[in-house]
């Protein structure tokens, strides 16, 4: 029987007790991201860096607001697309944000914000030999997982779908997978879910948490739409550990056949 | 005087400006950012020794949200 009572993620040793991730990008306004990550729950939240003119006071709300929400940061490399890039942006990081952990992207496609696999395993390689904390956004290839393994990645965030599309976990064959091979290692979707459904159906995969960002900041409601994940997330990780039924081709009934009336032989 | 980049925009200092001097004078004071020059970053502890060069790309970020 498993444990109801303490079900805490843990990334790299830390102990959490939301399995939600929240991005900070993409809100009507600060206060907006605000609201949404208090009624998200979540204890880690995304953010990144961008080129800062002189003067350019811009943004400092956003980042006051995420200092005060107390969660742990998570910086990204985002937009990056060789090693090198992602490793100065991560060091970069790491100054700023006095953190080691870095989610890592090393995008490999324009079109598709797909990650470059080869540059992911050398990146992660490097900035482990660093010291960093590495989260590595990758797609839901089992050997390039295993190769982020191998490097020394404690964690791993495979994609649903394409950063922003909203389309859920399209290849529900290889994510079965990876959590089927990969048991005892923290997987968390990352980027293209749109639904509450979907992050629910994911954990009851037995994913270990969900990261995402557009499908709450580009909702009518925000901070609802943060709420509702929130208990999606919940739900399935709750049916996960509870156990689902087997699928079964015919039907099978619910209420007793024995004593069934007007029945006779 | 020497010509460089700070975030893709062009610039001129006199030369043997630190990094430092460069950074007070452009108006970042005490904002929250982090350097890279020609791509690879430059620790906040170097910033009063760090030379800069005729040509030298700087990028200066500061926190963004993030996804």
């Amino acid at each position: 029987m498993n444990d109801l009572q303490n079900d805490n993620l843990t990334l790299y040793g830390e102990s959490f007790t939301s399995r939600f991730l929240l991005g900070t990008a993409l809100y009507n306004s600060p206060e907006i991201m605000r609201s949404s990550i208090e009624a998200s729950r979540c204890e880690i939240v995304t953010l990144g860096l961008r080129r800062q003119n002189p003067g350019n006071r811009d943004g400092d709300a956003i980042w006051r607001y995420i200092q005060e929400s107390g969660c742990r940061l998570l910086p990204n490399t985002a937009g990056c697309k060789s090693v090198k890039e992602a490793v100065t942006l991560a060091e970069m990081s790491r100054e700023m944000f006095d953190t080691p952990w870095v989610k890592l992207e090393v995008i490999g496609d324009d079109y598709n914000l797909q990650p470059d696999p080869f540059g992911l395993v050398e990146a992660s390689e490097n900035l482990i030999k660093k010291g960093f904390k590495v989260l590595p956004y990758c797609t839901d290839d089992l050997i390039l997982c295993q190769r982020l393994l191998d490097v020394g990645c404690e964690v791993l965030m495979p994609w649903g779908s394409p950063i922003g599309t909203g389309q859920g976990l399209l290849n529900r064959y290889n994510l079965n997978t990876l959590r089927e091979r990969i048991k005892n290692v923290p997987l968390i979707i990352d980027a293209g879910l749109g639904a509450p459904s979907q992050a629910a159906e994911a954990m009851e995969m037995g994913f270990d948490g969900i990261l995402l960002n557009s499908a709450v900041a580009k909702a009518q409601n925000p901070p609802l739409m943060a709420e509702a994940f929130a208990d999606a997330i919940d739900a399935g990780r709750k049916a996960f550990r509870a156990g689902l039924m087997q699928k079964r081709q015919t039907a099978s009934p619910s209420t007793p056949t024995v004593g069934q009336p007007f029945w006779h032989q | 005087m020497i010509h460089l980049s700070l975030n893709n925009e062009p610039v001129q200092v006199e030369a043997d400006t630190l990094l430092s001097e460069a950074l007070n004078a452009w108006g970042y004071g005490d904002a929250k950012i982090a350097v890279a020059i020609n791509g690879e970053f430059v620790p906040r502890t170097q910033y009063t020794i760090q030379p800069l060069h005729d040509g030298d790309q700087l990028d200066v970020v500061k926190p963004v949200g993030g996804g």
